[in-house]
């Protein structure tokens, strides 16, 4: 099992209890860029501290927002390309829907895996819902385009015969031939984001890692319908480095610490969701089906946005959903070190094996020391237990059955 | 007139919008798409394109306009019920698909009407058939760029607040409320599509064809502009500008009325309507 280090690269300092919007209409007078600068160079240093630490690093990106400062994934990974020295280097994602050049984008990504000497993982998410208007990018049909686009980026990659042409639905080239071409043949990792059973179809022909944030206890379903895929495609079952689940985490050397610590680290799920109502998904950005289910719910008074516990009970993500109810949701794994690998191995079982984990150990305004203590506690006192758990178990879900 | 305004009005905000149109539909296969037509009355053709939150609301405008007419009110492809093929994105594929809808009604010479981004088909489809429209009624049209490029001619409806849309949008805002909950499904479902092929037909360049301003010289119909003298989503000097760049059309503005003038005033539209189609 691989864990990786993730931070938003969050601005607390921006944060109001009462802001209607905290995304795409926050005016950028609220941000400082000394403050900016002091932040950067922070999560940079915990990145360098997960490097020498045994995690993997994962990087993501949002835009015109105070809840994240990575408004490139690209340029803060090409910095940890030089600056690291073993860690693999996740984008999750590169948000691809909403790139209107992907040519660019396979050559940036090519020369992040050519600068870390192959270490890249490249991962392609289709955008929050947010974003469409930022990128001005048609919400109706980013699914198309994602895909397109990773058809394109893959094949500029793997493509070294000199020049190619592209005259697609969405993008149009004349003259294909990116140098550098990606250290790692025939192209870097692929991984792809989905959270519905209906999107991991796609992921499991193609064999790419799934990966899915924070859905808990609705993770064994999606992956099982991966799994089908996979099985019915490739001929086999897929190995646990298919998947990957994001959760936040805290650890202490007490639970109470370590659930404060996770506490802190969740203000991004209490602040995810804070923008501008009329953005908060735009017309054509989900399937019509989906938008009359929850057309319907908000006609009914009820949230749309409720999450099972393990025995499958509902909560409502949107209100008291405090860190004991998080946890109970499998998205948060918070407490001593012992306490976080049981949690973490009763959440592998739970979802049939999972070998990237993806962990938020920075988050809101939890503080470097903290950050630190917390990273350097599961590094010495889970990571290696979850190596060792992870080396024993069974390799595919239906061995675990 | 079945109805007049005052008693429609009272009706709509008893009733709240109903999203599917109270005219019995039928169904019209243009090359092999399945297009939802709502047709009454007799006489020379008058097609009508609907705004993009589609017919529902439209019954007293249209119904009375087909005591003289023979009224075609079809869904846009990707609308309503209407069906639309993948490759179908712009606003100028639905212009030349209402010609192949033409050829398939066998319909000549008509009188073309359209509201808001019906409207912007309407013109468009204005500049591609010289000689068939007889007369051409454009209500509150979106589709040309009329200011500079840092200001806006359209509001976006897209980055609006549902209670800042419809006070946009109408004069009397609770003209175009309704209760989601008393929907059924199918409602809600037509409310879903019209919104995503709204976005798909218009998200950018926004509710407009950068060309489409420098192509309406080419309209040879008789043209009426009419615009709702309280819209906010489209102000009245931007239907005057439409009608300046077509050739010889006339401008009428309509009282007590917003962007959806033969939703809010039927009766004052069809006056102007008949007034302009007399004279």
């Amino acid at each position: 099992m691989r864990v990786f280090h993730f931070s938003e690269e969050p601005y607390p300092n921006a944060w109001t209890p009462d802001a209607e919007s905290l995304r795409i209409t926050l005016p950028n007078s609220e941000c400082d860029p000394k403050t900016a600068a002091d932040l950067y160079h922070r999560y940079l240093d915990e990145w360098q501290l997960a490097d020498e630490l045994g995690f993997d690093i994962m990087v993501n990106e949002h835009h015109e927002t105070a809840t994240c400062l990575t408004a490139s994934c690209h340029i803060i990974l090409a910095i940890l390309a030089r600056i690291t020295k073993r860690a693999r280097l996740l984008a999750l994602g590169v948000p691809l829907a909403n790139r209107s050049d992907p040519q660019r984008v396979a050559e940036e990504l090519s020369m992040i895996d050519v600068i870390s000497r192959g270490r890249f993982e490249m991962g392609f998410v289709k955008g929050v819902p947010f974003e469409p208007p930022v990128a001005n990018i048609n919400p109706a049909r980013m699914m198309d385009r994602l895909w397109e686009a990773h058809d394109f980026i893959l094949k500029a990659m793997s493509t070294h015969t000199g020049p190619f042409n592209w005259e697609g639905d969405h993008y149009h080239y004349r003259n294909v031939n990116i140098w550098p071409r990606p250290w790692q043949q025939p192209h870097p990792p692929v991984w792809i984001t989905a959270s519905s059973i209906g999107s991991a179809k796609a992921i499991a022909e193609r064999g790419h890692v799934l990966a899915t944030f924070l859905i808990g206890y609705k993770t064994r379903e999606l992956f099982d319908s991966y799994r089908a895929v996979y099985q019915a495609t490739h001929g086999t079952m897929p190995g646990p480095d298919r998947f990957a689940y994001l959760a936040l985490a805290g650890v202490g050397n007490t639970s109470a610490e370590g659930i404060a610590r996770a506490t802190e680290v969740k203000r991004y799920l209490d602040t995810t969701g804070i923008v501008y109502e009329p953005f908060r998904s735009p017309p054509g950005y989900a399937p019509v089906a989906d938008n009359v289910r929850v057309m319907r719910a908000i006609a009914n008074g009820q949230s749309a946005r409720m999450v099972p516990t393990k025995t499958g009970e509902m909560i409502d993500v949107t209100k008291n959903f405090t860190t004991e109810k998080a946890m109970d949701a499998g998205l948060v794994f918070a407490g001593t070190p012992n306490e976080v690998y049981e949690q973490i191995v009763d959440f592998d079982q739970y979802a049939g094996g999972i070998g990237n984990l993806l962990l938020m150990l920075q988050g809101g305004a939890l503080s470097h020391e903290d950050t630190a203590d917390s990273m350097t506690l599961f590094a010495k006192h889970v990571l290696p237990r979850l190596k060792e758990y992870a080396a024993n178990r069974p390799q595919t879900a239906d061995a675990a059955e | 007139m079945q109805r007049n305004t005052a008693r429609f009005n009272r009706e709509a905000k008893d009733r709240g919008m109903q999203i599917i149109p109270s005219i019995p539909p039928r169904t019209q296969t243009v090359r092999d798409q399945a297009i939802e037509i709502f047709e009454q009355g007799s006489g020379e053709p008058l097609l009508f394109l609907h705004p993009a939150r589609g017919l529902d609301g439209c019954e007293a405008f249209l119904g009375a306009l087909a005591k003289s007419h023979r009224v075609i009110a079809p869904s846009h492809p990707g609308f309503g019920r209407s069906d639309a093929p993948y490759w179908m994105n712009t606003v100028e594929d639905l212009a030349y698909f209402y010609l192949d809808f033409l050829d398939a009604l066998g319909i000549d010479r008509f009188t073309l009407s359209g509201s808001s981004f019906g409207g912007w088909i309407a013109a468009s489809l204005a500049t591609k058939l010289q000689k068939r429209i007889s007369s051409l009624v454009l209500i509150d049209p979106l589709g040309i760029k009329v200011s500079g490029r840092e200001q806006r001619d359209i509001a976006d409806v897209f980055a609006m607040k549902r209670t800042d849309l419809m006070a946009a949008m109408f004069h009397d805002p609770k003209v175009g409320a309704f209760d989601m909950k008393a929907l059924s499904d199918d409602q809600l479902t037509i409310i879903a599509r019209h919104r995503k092929s709204e976005v798909l037909f218009a998200w950018s360049p926004y509710m407009h064809d950068p060309k489409l301003k420098s192509r309406l010289h080419r309209i040879d119909a008789r043209t009426l502009v009419i615009a709702g003298a309280s819209d906010d989503i489209t102000k009245p000097e931007y239907a005057k500008a439409y009608a300046a760049a077509i050739p010889g059309a006339q401008f009428r503005e309509i009282a007590e009325a917003g962007h959806l003038p033969m939703i809010e005033q039927p009766d004052a539209c069809v006056r102007a309507v008949a007034e302009f189609l007399a004279g």
